[in-house]
């Protein structure tokens, strides 16, 4: 066999011209970019952008019950309008029992619905997300000891949790927003555990910690990108769950007494009666809010999960 | 009478994005014995044939042209005769990956189904002819009773080949069956299958992307790029001497160990396959060809006289007519 | 072998977490709860007791020993063998244990029955329209379990109220019987009742149909996309075949696990529900014992809900090892 000349190795591409752009920049740039495209992909989800029209709305509604609610409610004044009256112009939902707009009330008690609902579902998703990582990421015996503990609060009914919390603890605005985020951080430690299981796979982790970054470099520059999608999908529907557990609790009267919620309009009408006098509008009224802002975030979370969630399926 | 024909086929699918068209209009012949290879880069249609021919697409896949196996018209068959068709007419063994097999119903189980669905035995006997078909396959009889994940990747894939013989087919459509395999068992799994047809004399179509597999494995080769066939001959000759473009770059890119040409750089070709919604116009190969001459992006090639025995899709090919440039 | 080694590994969980939570419960009752128990017992009484007699109390209740680990050895036999104290507030005097035996059948009447229905009929509907994605069923059924999805089951318990007893009166406002208006035995007895239970049921059932209609309908949808349903079709099987034999029983799996996490909400959703519609249960015992602090009665709510949750996870875990072999190690 004729040997043939061995080629000379072709000259290396000459270097890179020095960078203009910081990597903080390209960080930026690429964030918005994945932004852009993520937007892009929910534009074409129905459900998804219903959903978000009806947040809309009621976020406006919130904001609209900080400023201008003209019957802003103090619980020291007594309005003088006819106590449990059917819908008028004056009063489009009617009236409670004190006489006060079921308008008003529900206006203003989206603001504080959504507080808690937000509030709860954040402390849930940091306490969710730091203990899946953790757990994920660490392996071994950490990952065993918080699977227990995470098992052993997705087991907990969060109703009966909740009650002897609020029984003993008080009912207090914020030990309702903590009692929440107690009882629903388990679900989304689960879901980040996996994913993190995944993404440790991948071999650019392998590759960070070979070059000696260390567990906080490689948690926060690689790891946690690539959760954050899913987390913040789950996020969205874990607010849905924690406005219905206010609802739930405000109906039971674990409710604070100084703020004005959906759930503790309807506990207030069931308690007086709203159901044996017929006066349903009173109750109907901030049931149908929770329930649309619930769809609301359902839908927005369900379309934010068909993006993010890598399946292969035409929809 | 060849037991697999393929005339025009054309394989649109829908999708929210529009019109898909994958496969272009491709035709061959298998006949009885035979093992065609069909190689090409992934998405260039190969897998879209395989499935076509037992019709297993979506009812909104647009299929055109004819499909012979057997000498029945496949895609004229009602549901009940082309379910009778499947695994009796051709069979097909998948890329042996994750989930091929159910993995909650053991192995001798989903072998005894493809039996008893085409009432070729009744159950104690057909879990008889189960374990004998393991057997050939070179496993013991006694793993009919084993779920797919107490087997490994390579006896999984024995398995599927167990399957795909239980019927008797006359086409055996082998889709990347070596794939997912680590080089020693692909191997093992080759020398299986090449036994296997040669005792039982099958027809065989052998899809794959691995050209140095189909070398050692097909008669005939057939190589397939954006969803047209662009060469085909003798398998050793297409090989070794390509005349298309794209197949010398196919074979090139596979390294010889010792041949001092491949010492230094190991030739790749450059860019990516066509997406099907956006084929390049004329040859859709000229964008990234090495051979590129001005007629290239005008002319539409068809598979012309290329030697004995070879067409190929290409100006360069011999019997080729003569083009001019529209514009110098 | 495997089945047994699952079951077994399952059965001890089970008992640690139960441990857990025994453990959670001593914390929070008697090491947290701000201000001595004795303390507050005698503040919800009203009544005034001499030094000497609140050191008596102390003592029978065994407040003066040491937290650890008297007091929590204590606990946790007290516990085991079903010792759960005495009512303080609602029904003083009386034994924790019977209170809630009298009223625990009757909850679970209703929340065995209504919850087997809601899987078995959510499952069935989710099958279908995963199956015929896209259908006039599919998407009705998606819209609507979506909105009962949404609805906390206290509206939905108030909505069919309102409709059925107020309006269209055809069942029964609340309350489990007629009595002491009516005095039925026997058959007409356990008639009434039904007509009593049927809306509560029906809250509670419809309650959940939409989340299991979803979940199993989003698991298939994953399942048909698998390549050994193709091979199912390839080797000529008939689809509902394929349907039946590859595709639900692997879409089963995960849609086992997610109804199993659903238990502790069903739970919450008894107590609701039975506030609605005066059903003399459990969970309006928790209710009014909520409402007056009774606290013995509320730590066996925690503990007996808990032990359900627990319990249910159990059989779901068993039916998931009798479906998936691959957890059944041999």
């Amino acid at each position: 066999m004729k040997t043939e000349t061995i080629p000379p190795v072709t000259d290396l591409p000459p270097p890179l011209p020095p960078k203009k752009v910081s990597p903080s920049r390209i960080r930026w740039l690429r964030r918005r970019r994945a932004l852009t495209r993520f937007w892009a992909q929910f534009r074409t989800n129905k459900m998804g952008l219903a959903g978000l029209v009806i947040l809309l709305f009621f976020i406006g509604m919130a904001i609209f019950s900080v400023f201008a609610n003209p019957d802003r409610l103090d619980p020291t004044i007594t309005t003088n309008g006819p106590v449990l009256a059917g819908p008028s112009w004056a009063y489009p939902l009617g009236t409670d029992r004190d006489g006060i707009s079921v308008l008003s009330l529900v206006v203003e008690g989206s603001r504080t619905s959504l507080f808690v609902g937000l509030t709860a579902s954040l402390i849930s998703m940091v306490l969710g997300s730091a203990v899946g990582i953790w757990s994920g990421y660490r392996g071994a015996f950490s990952d065993v000891v918080l699977m227990r503990v995470t098992d052993a609060f997705l087991v907990i009914p969060w109703l009966a949790l909740a009650i002897v919390l609020a029984a003993v603890f008080g009912q207090n605005l914020w030990v309702i927003i903590f009692i929440i985020g107690l009882t629903s951080w388990a679900g989304t430690s689960r879901l980040v555990r996996a994913q993190v299981l995944s993404v440790k796979e991948r071999t650019y982790i392998e590759r960070s910690r070979a070059l000696g970054g260390s567990d906080w470099h490689v948690v926060s520059r690689h790891v946690l990108p690539n959760v954050m999608p899913v987390i913040f999908a789950n996020t969205i529907l874990t607010i849905a769950i924690a406005i219905l557990s206010e609802s739930a609790l405000s109906f039971l009267g674990l409710g604070d007494p100084l703020h004005v919620t959906w759930g503790t309009i309807i506990e207030d009408a069931f308690s007086h009666g709203a159901l044996s006098l017929d006066k349903p509008l009173w109750l109907l009224a901030p049931s149908a809010c929770i329930v649309l802002v619930v769809l609301g975030f359902t839908m927005v979370g369900f379309a934010m999960d068909e993006i993010v969630n890598p399946r292969i399926r035409e929809r | 009478m060849s037991v697999l024909s393929v005339r025009d086929l054309e394989v649109t699918y829908s999708t929210k994005g529009g019109d898909v068209p994958a496969v272009r209009g491709v035709s061959f012949d298998i006949g009885k014995g035979e093992v065609l290879g069909l190689a090409g880069e992934s998405g260039c249609g190969k897998s879209t044939i395989a499935g076509a021919i037992l019709r297993l697409h979506a009812a909104q896949t647009k299929i055109g042209g004819a499909i012979t196996l057997d000498g029945e018209d496949v895609l004229g068959l009602s549901p009940g005769k082309l379910r009778a068709t499947r695994w009796t007419g051709a069979s097909i063994v998948f890329q042996g990956a994750l989930h091929t097999l159910n993995p909650v119903q053991k192995v001798g189980d989903q072998i005894v189904e493809a039996i008893t669905v085409h009432h070729m035995a009744a159950d104690k006997e057909a879990y008889v002819r189960a374990g004998a078909l393991l057997e050939q396959v070179g496993l013991p009889p006694r793993r009919i009773d084993d779920y797919p994940h107490e087997l490994s990747g390579g006896q999984k894939q024995r398995v599927m080949i167990a399957m795909a013989l239980a019927c008797s087919p006359s086409l055996i459509i082998a889709d990347e069956p070596t794939t997912a395999l680590d080089v020693m068992v692909q191997a093992q799994v080759l020398k299986l299958l090449r036994s296997l047809q040669n005792d039982l004399g099958l027809a065989m179509l052998f899809i794959t992307h691995d050209l140095s597999v189909l070398v050692e494995v097909s008669d005939r080769l057939a190589i397939m790029y954006a969803g047209k066939i662009v060469e085909e001959g003798a398998a050793t000759e297409v090989f070794h001497t390509p005349v298309h473009p794209y197949t010398k770059a196919l074979a090139a890119a596979f390294p010889q160990i010792g041949d001092p040409r491949f010492r230094r750089h190991p030739s790749g070709l450059g860019g990516d396959p066509p997406d099907p919604q956006h084929i390049p116009s004329g040859c859709p190969f000229h964008p990234r060809c090495a051979e590129v001459t001005d007629v290239c992006p005008e002319i539409d090639p068809q598979l012309w006289e290329a030697g004995a025995g070879r067409r190929a899709a290409c100006v360069h090919a011999v019997g080729a007519p003569a083009f001019e440039a529209s514009q110098p | 072998m495997g089945t047994q080694r699952y079951l077994l590994g399952k059965v001890m969980q089970l008992v640690l977490t139960l441990f857990i939570v025994v453990t959670f419960m001593f914390f929070l009752f008697h090491v947290f709860m701000p201000g001595d128990p004795v303390q507050v017992f005698l503040k919800q009484a009203g009544a005034k007791y001499t030094p000497a007699q609140i050191e008596e109390l102390k003592h029978r209740f065994g407040y003066d020993q040491p937290i650890f680990p008297n007091q929590y050895v204590q606990y946790l036999k007290d516990t085991a063998t079903l010792n759960l104290g005495y009512s303080t507030f609602l029904y003083p005097g009386e034994s924790v244990t019977q209170i809630y035996w009298t009223r625990m059948g009757k909850s679970l009447i209703l929340i065995t029955t209504s919850t087997i229905a809601s899987m078995v009929i959510g499952v069935l509907m989710g099958i279908y329209g995963g199956w015929r994605r896209g259908g006039r069923v599919d998407n009705s059924s998606m819209t609507s379990s979506l909105v009962l999805y949404a609805m906390p089951e206290f509206v939905l318990g108030m909505i069919l109220l309102l409709i059925f007893a107020k309006w269209l009166k055809w069942f029964p406002a609340g309350g489990y019987d007629s009595r002491p208006k009516t005095d039925y035995t026997g058959l007409s007895y356990v008639a009434d009742v039904a007509n009593h239970m049927i809306l509560p049921w029906l809250t509670l059932m419809l309650a959940y149909l939409g989340e299991f209609y979803l979940l199993m309908r989003s698991s298939l949808l994953d399942v048909l996309g698998e390549d050994y349903i193709t091979l199912a079709r390839a080797k000529g099987v008939r689809e509902k075949y394929v349907l039946r034999h590859h595709a639900v029983r692997n879409a089963l799996l995960p849609t086992v696990t997610l109804i199993a996490l659903s238990f502790g909400f069903i739970l919450g959703g008894v107590i609701t529900v039975e506030i609605v519609f005066s059903y003399p249960g459990v969970g309006l015992l928790s209710y009014h014992a909520l409402q007056n602090r009774d606290f013995p009665i509320l730590q066996a709510t925690f503990l007996f809900a808990a032990i359900g949750v627990m319990v249910a996870n159990l059989i779901a875990d068993l039916t998931y090892g009798y479906l998936d072999p691959r957890v059944r190690r041999a």
